[in-house]
C-alpha cells in the first residue's frame, strides 16, 4: 500500500517533465509580441474554438511560424491576414469582414435592438393612453365630490 | 388580430428551423476559398526519384487529383482502398502530396532527429507504406515541411483537390474519400472537366 501511494505521488511529478515543450520563442521579444497579437486574431482550423496563439496543434504551430517569418520579413499585419484568408477563407478571422454575406451577422443585433425598442415604445405609449380614459364633465364633478368628501373625513379623524 | 397569440409560436418554429439547419452542417468542413482559383504553384521532389521534381506546370492539360496523404494519417488508411481501385480504372491521374511525413507524426520527437536525416527518413517511410498498402499514385511528391500544404489551405489529412486542364482547382474533398463520394461527386465532376476544352 505504501509503495502504491509512493508511486501515485511520484507520478504527479512525472507530468512536470512535459512542462518544457512550449513553442520556441523568437529572440526578439518585440517581434514575438506582434506574432502573438496577430495569432490571437486567427482561428486554428483543427481546434476551431482556439486561436493559433492558444493551440498546440501542428497546424497552429506551422501558422505561427509563418506569421513570425513574414513579420520579420517586413510584411504588415494586414498582408499576413490576407495571406491566411486567401488559403483558409474568412473562417480564419475571428472578426469576420463586413460583406454582403456577413451583413446580417453585423447588422442583425442592431436591427433587433432597434425593432425591440421600437415595439416596446409603441406598446408603452398605447398602454399610457388606455390607462387615462377621458372623463366627461359629470364624471369629473362626481370624482371631485368624492375626493373632497374623502379629504373632510381625513381631517375629522 | 385574432391570430396574435400564434406569433411566438411562429418565431419559435423559425428559430428551430435555423438551429436544425445548423445541426445539419459539418463544422469541420470549412469551404475552401481556392475553389475556382488557380492552384498555387509548387515544385517538389518526387518520391520515386527525389533527384527529380514535379511542378504544377507538368500537369497542365490534364484533369487530375491531388491527394494529400501521410503514412501516419489514420483516416488515409480508410480511403486508400478507394484510391487504389480508382487508379486501376485509369480515368484520372492521382498525384500524392505526401504531407509532413516525418515531422507531422505525433510519435516522433523532432528534437532527436538531425535535420539532414528527415528527408531520407520520409522517403523510406512513405515508400514502405505504399509498398504494404498499394500505390495508387501516378507520382507522389514530398512536402517535407508542409509549406505547399499551407498554400493549398490543407488543415487536415486526407484532403483531395480536383484540378482542371488549366490548373484551376475546381473541387475539394475534405476527409477520406468514400466510395459514395467518388461515384456520386468526384467521378461525374472528372468526366465533366475532361469534356471541357
Amino acid at each position: 500500500m505504501r509503495r502504491f501511494l509512493l508511486a501515485c505521488g511520484l507520478s504527479l511529478f512525472a507530468l512536470a517533465g512535459y512542462a518544457d515543450t512550449a513553442a520556441p520563442v523568437a529572440a526578439d521579444p518585440v517581434l514575438e509580441e506582434r506574432v502573438m497579437a496577430l495569432s490571437h486574431k486567427l482561428r486554428c482550423l483543427v481546434c476551431q474554438n482556439q486561436s493559433i496563439a492558444e493551440s498546440d496543434a501542428d497546424l497552429a504551430v506551422d501558422l505561427r511560424t509563418q506569421v513570425r517569418e513574414q513579420l520579420s520579413a517586413g510584411k504588415s499585419e494586414d498582408e499576413i491576414a490576407d495571406y491566411m484568408v486567401a488559403r483558409y477563407g474568412d473562417f480564419v478571422l475571428y472578426e469576420p469582414p463586413m460583406r454582403a454575406s456577413t451583413l446580417l451577422l453585423w447588422l442583425g443585433p442592431i436591427v433587433l435592438a432597434v425593432v425591440g425598442i421600437g415595439v416596446l415604445m409603441v406598446r408603452l405609449a398605447r398602454r399610457n393612453k388606455e390607462s387615462a380614459p377621458a372623463l366627461d364633465e359629470a364624471q369629473r364633478a362626481r370624482a371631485r365630490a368624492l375626493l373632497e368628501k374623502d379629504d373632510n373625513n381625513g381631517t375629522q379623524a | 388580430m385574432k391570430a396574435k397569440f400564434l406569433v411566438p409560436l411562429f418565431l419559435f418554429l423559425l428559430l428551430v428551423g435555423f438551429l436544425g439547419f445548423g445541426l445539419s452542417l459539418n463544422p469541420r468542413e470549412v469551404p475552401s476559398p481556392l475553389i475556382n482559383k488557380p492552384a498555387p504553384d509548387f515544385t517538389l521532389a518526387r518520391l520515386d526519384n527525389p533527384e527529380q521534381s514535379l511542378g504544377l506546370a507538368d500537369m497542365r492539360g490534364q484533369v487530375w487529383l491531388l491527394n494529400v496523404w501521410a503514412s501516419w494519417c489514420v483516416a488515409c488508411r480508410q480511403e486508400h482502398p478507394v484510391l487504389v481501385a480508382l487508379s486501376k480504372r485509369k480515368e484520372v491521374p492521382i498525384v500524392g502530396l505526401n504531407y509532413k511525413e516525418v515531422r507531422g507524426d505525433g510519435g516522433i520527437d523532432m528534437r532527436k532527429i538531425p535535420e539532414q536525416n528527415e528527408l531520407p527518413m520520409a522517403i523510406d517511410r512513405a515508400r514502405d507504406w505504399l509498398q504494404s498498402h498499394g500505390d495508387p499514385y501516378d507520382v507522389s511528391i514530398l512536402d517535407i515541411n508542409g509549406r505547399v500544404g499551407i498554400d493549398f489551405g490543407v488543415y487536415g489529412v486526407p484532403e483531395t483537390f480536383l484540378i482542371d486542364k488549366k490548373g484551376v482547382i475546381r473541387y475539394k474533398h475534405i476527409g477520406p474519400i468514400t466510395p459514395d463520394a467518388l461515384r456520386d461527386t468526384i467521378l461525374p465532376k472528372v468526366a465533366a472537366l475532361k469534356a471541357e476544352s
